[in-house]
């Protein structure tokens, strides 16, 4: 594919597609994609080893492994990047490389944008971690409460602009996904013909799109305070903390079914492949997703229900948050009746699936008694609260994003993972898990309090063994991990080869080859039914079974491949790295108050802007010199 | 890449689509600068408070920003009908209506801080100078999107059919007067008629 009519000089554009420079340059979704997934992997390998120092300093207690002040910083980090820099980007991966292949498109609404997204997380994630090497880690835990944060020991600064830094990324990419979803659909594809993922994906970036700036709000003000001499927070003249809490939880409370939609979404593929049935209810799968989007934004007192905020506001947010889990339940049911009477084939990618809806049951139950006002008092800040979330969060969002490893890995290599390795990898996995994070429940309602360096001795010696186990447990998910990870990479080399469509499949991605080519789709399909690549493959007889289409009868959607008219693809740029890189001056400007760097950093930002608007323009673009556009058809028509 | 606006599902242009989307985000933003003001309304811990705003002026020149949005309507108007010229007299009204517009935000500032509202005097301080700080950042990004447009459509870069660049940054225009008549209201208007009486 020739990139863009002749221009050279500074402004010219990259041509490179493959090596180094094709990498960093790169504005394919697929790319990038991936680029965020390998980002991922080493940002869980800290994220992780810092979680087993915890555990480390917890297996017995009295212990000091760590100092107070080490550990305080780890688990803060620990949280920041599982959130942050683990789960919402792996799920921005999947977006990344399925939604425009799921829609039937050849890339995002705007791929330099989507490099600029990757660039941002990239940054913001080494700035987070570069304050380790500056004097000290966030360390007031990743909810930031103020004026504990605003505090000068607290290196919260960090905290808020490496977290406004990674919302910068993230805004970014809702705006760009939804205008790809709402923009970009096939021909044929209607919203009710959608796969549930592209549904999921679309309410997600919607809930980042109204609860980002919310937290940006909240963190801004931190940063003020804790910087520039801001009052927002300042007991001593009148500033509320409430304001924050309630600030950070109207963001906080969306951000868990924005970390848990994308791993719905992704089950709700693999249930039915696996089941060979049709999702049982789509519409109220959709419905259900879109409800919860919609009343998460009015429950995020629960999680302020001992701090001063009345009787009445407790009462109607108990209420809300119960009324909440009834779609959540709706999806349960909805999953285990797509299950039922199906063909049920247990590979990995179904293995974590089921996994999923199980583990997830188990911590929207505990979920539901934290809503109960007199119990939630109970239980606040004890590990009770910390085994729950790592239920929803570990054994939920997790769980089902590893389905979709397994499960697209074919998809993006053209190469199976190891089947018997994954089935060790699921059930060491599913085992580490609960006996991490089982015992946490019992000894969280027997008293121990989280992020608390030293587990009390008085806690006696029943806190003691659970806490031991929790240790163990950990041991266990670290042996599990060595296993996915030898898995992943010996796969990507000596993986069987999967064929286009190892799964038989149903949505539209499966019906191009694997691994994916360039342009996604030599001819943009026409869609005409809700999976239409299982319309394609087969059909009904009478009682409704499923009979394979007679060879041939299924349409080959690359029969007249050559014919297509000329594909235009986005052209790579080297302007959203380069531009991004002005985030470090600005970032480190804003913790430490000086004025110089803010000012560095806006300037080459905006700099970094106009490289981006005055670069040679894409071929196809509508920005075509008017000239190029009588030439460029024909002189590009052979170059694919 | 936006192509062809025909080929797009809602048939409308990416770049506009994504900039109410942008918008879209941008109302919660500012929506949560205005609670904690108004929150913050009465703690002034002993330092000035809205009585110090001068609203006659302030009233001047939120209608200029508010003509402002007019003359945009005007430049949006003659790049529809292909009238670059035009379009960039327009376009230098609507940026110079801005400029006014924060000069006069900065001089208010200057006045408000000599009479001793500085951002750490107190929660009600910090918030009117970040909540209105933040609305004047959007008007000076405005004012360079405005001159870019000027300047890129000198170069041929922006091309008579190309009136959806003119529209996209006519939206942010018109939303960041929006804003302005919501803070206006709210931050001064409301709080000096309940002082009054
Ligand atoms: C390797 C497995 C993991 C282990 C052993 C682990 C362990 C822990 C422990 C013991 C704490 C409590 C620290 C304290 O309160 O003092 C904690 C906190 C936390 N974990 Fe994990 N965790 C793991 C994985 C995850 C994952 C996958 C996520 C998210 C998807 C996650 C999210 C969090 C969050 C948000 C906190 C709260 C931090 C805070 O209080 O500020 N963890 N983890
Ligand atoms: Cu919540």
């Amino acid at each position: 594919m020739s990139s863009t009519t002749e221009q050279t000089g500074y402004a010219g554009r990259p041509r490179q597609r493959d090596g180094f420079v094709g990498w960093i340059t790169t504005t394919d979704h697929k790319k990038i994609g991936v680029m965020y997934f390998i980002t991922v992997l080493v940002f869980f390998a800290l994220g992780g080893i810092e979680s087993g120092f915890i555990r480390w300093q917890l297996a017995q207690a009295e212990q000091n492994v760590l100092t107070e002040e080490i550990y305080n910083q780890f688990f803060t980090m620990h949280g920041i990047t599982m959130v942050f820099l683990v789960v919402m980007p792996l799920s921005a991966a999947f977006f990344n490389y399925l939604i425009p292949l799921m829609i039937g498109a050849r890339d995002v609404a705007f791929p330099r944008l989507n490099a600029f997204s990757y660039w941002v997380y990239l940054f913001g994630g080494i700035f987070l971690y570069s304050s380790f090497a500056l004097g000290g880690a966030p360390n007031g835990s990743w909810v930031g409460y103020a004026p504990l944060s605003t505090d000068a020991v607290s290196n919260m600064a960090f905290y808020a602009v490496g977290l406004n830094i990674l919302g910068v990324s993230s805004l970014a990419a809702a705006v760009n996904f939804i205008v790809t979803i709402l923009n970009m659909r096939a021909p044929g594809m209607t919203f009710m013909r959608m796969p549930v993922f592209v549904w999921m994906a679309l309410v997600t970036n919607f809930l980042l799109l109204f609860a980002l700036p919310i937290i940006a709000v909240a963190l801004f003000m931190l940063n003020v305070d804790a910087v520039f001499g801001g009052q927002f927070f300042e007991p001593a003249t009148g500033g509320d903390p409430i304001l924050y809490q309630h600030l950070f939880w109207l963001f906080g409370h969306p951000e868990v079914y924005i970390m848990i939609l994308p791993a719905m979404g992704i089950i709700s593929e693999i249930l039915p492949v696996n089941s060979r049935k049709p999702l049982f209810g789509y519409a109220a799968v959709v419905f259900a997703g879109a409800a919860i989007g919609f009343i998460g934004f009015g429950v995020w007192a629960h999680h302020m229900f001992t701090s001063a905020i009345g009787p009445v506001a407790r009462s109607a947010f108990a209420l809300s948050t119960m009324f909440i889990a009834v779609p959540t339940g709706i999806k349960i049911f909805n999953w285990v009746f797509t299950m039922w009477g199906g063909k049920l084939r247990f590979n990995t990618p179904m293995l974590f699936s089921i996994g999923f809806v199980s583990m997830f049951t188990i911590g929207g139950l505990s979920g539901v008694t934290h809503a109960i006002v007199p119990h939630n008092a109970q239980q606040h800040d004890t590990y009770y609260v910390v085994a729950h979330f790592h239920y929803v969060l570990f054994g939920g969002a997790l769980f089902g994003l590893i389905a979709g490893i397994y499960f697209w890995f074919p998809k993006v290599t053209g190469k199976m993972m190891d089947e018997k390795l994954g089935k060790w990898h699921f059930w060491t996995w599913l085992a580490g898990f609960n006996l991490t994070f089982g015992p946490m429940h019992m000894s969280g309602l027997l008293g121990q309090p989280r992020r608390t360096a030293v587990l009390p001795g008085e806690l006696g010696s029943t806190v003691e063994l659970y806490n031991l186990l929790s240790s163990l447990g950990f041991v266990v998910l670290f042996g599990s991990a060595l296993v996915f990870l030898y898995n992943l990479i010996d796969s990507t080399r000596n993986g069987e080869a999967s064929g286009d469509d190892p799964w038989d499949a149903r949505t539209l991605e499966w019906i191009t080859p694997s691994p994916t080519p360039f342009e996604n789709f030599h001819v943009v399909p026409t869609i005409t039914h809700r999976d239409e690549f299982w319309h394609r493959k087969y059909a009904e007889d009478e009682a409704g079974r499923a009979i394979p289409v007679p060879a041939g009868a299924a349409e080959d959607p690359d029969a007249g491949a050559e014919h297509d008219e000329h594909i235009h693809m986005p052209d790579p740029s080297y302007w959203p790295l380069v531009q991004t890189l002005g985030f470090f001056p600005f970032g480190y400007g804003l913790v430490y108050g000086n004025f110089l760097l803010i000012g560095l950093g806006l300037a080459w930002l905006v700099i970094g802007m106009y490289g981006w608007i005055i670069e040679p323009v894409a071929e196809g673009d509508d920005d075509e010199p008017d000239d190029a556009e009588q030439v460029a058809p024909t002189a590009t028509a052979g170059a694919h | 890449m936006a192509t062809d606006v025909a080929t797009t599902t809602l048939g409308i242009d990416h770049r506009k689509l994504g900039m109410w989307t942008f918008l879209g985000s941008e109302f919660l933003f500012f929506g949560a600068f205005v609670s904690a003001y108004l929150l913050y309304l009465d703690t002034t811990a002993g330092g000035p408070g809205v009585e110090i705003f001068d609203i006659p002026f302030t009233s001047i020149s939120s209608f200029v920003l508010l003509m402002s949005s007019l003359t945009m309507v005007l430049a949006h108007h003659a790049h529809t009908k292909g009238d670059l010229r035009r379009m960039r007299l327009w376009i230098l009204a609507t940026a110079g209506q801005g400029a006014v517009f924060l000069g006069g935000q900065v001089f208010e500032f200057n006045v408000f801080f000599r009479e001793g509202l500085e951002l750490s005097t107190s929660p009600f301080a910090t918030s009117f100078y970040i909540l209105t700080g933040f609305h004047g950042l959007h008007v000076f990004v405005g004012i360079l999107l405005l001159g870019s447009l000027y300047v890129l459509s000198l170069t041929g870069k922006i091309k008579a059919n190309q009136d959806v660049k003119t529209e996209m940054i006519g939206l942010y225009w018109h939303f960041v007067d929006i804003i302005w008549v919501v803070i206006f209201t709210v931050v001064y208007l409301i709080p000096e008629i309940a002082v009054l009486d």
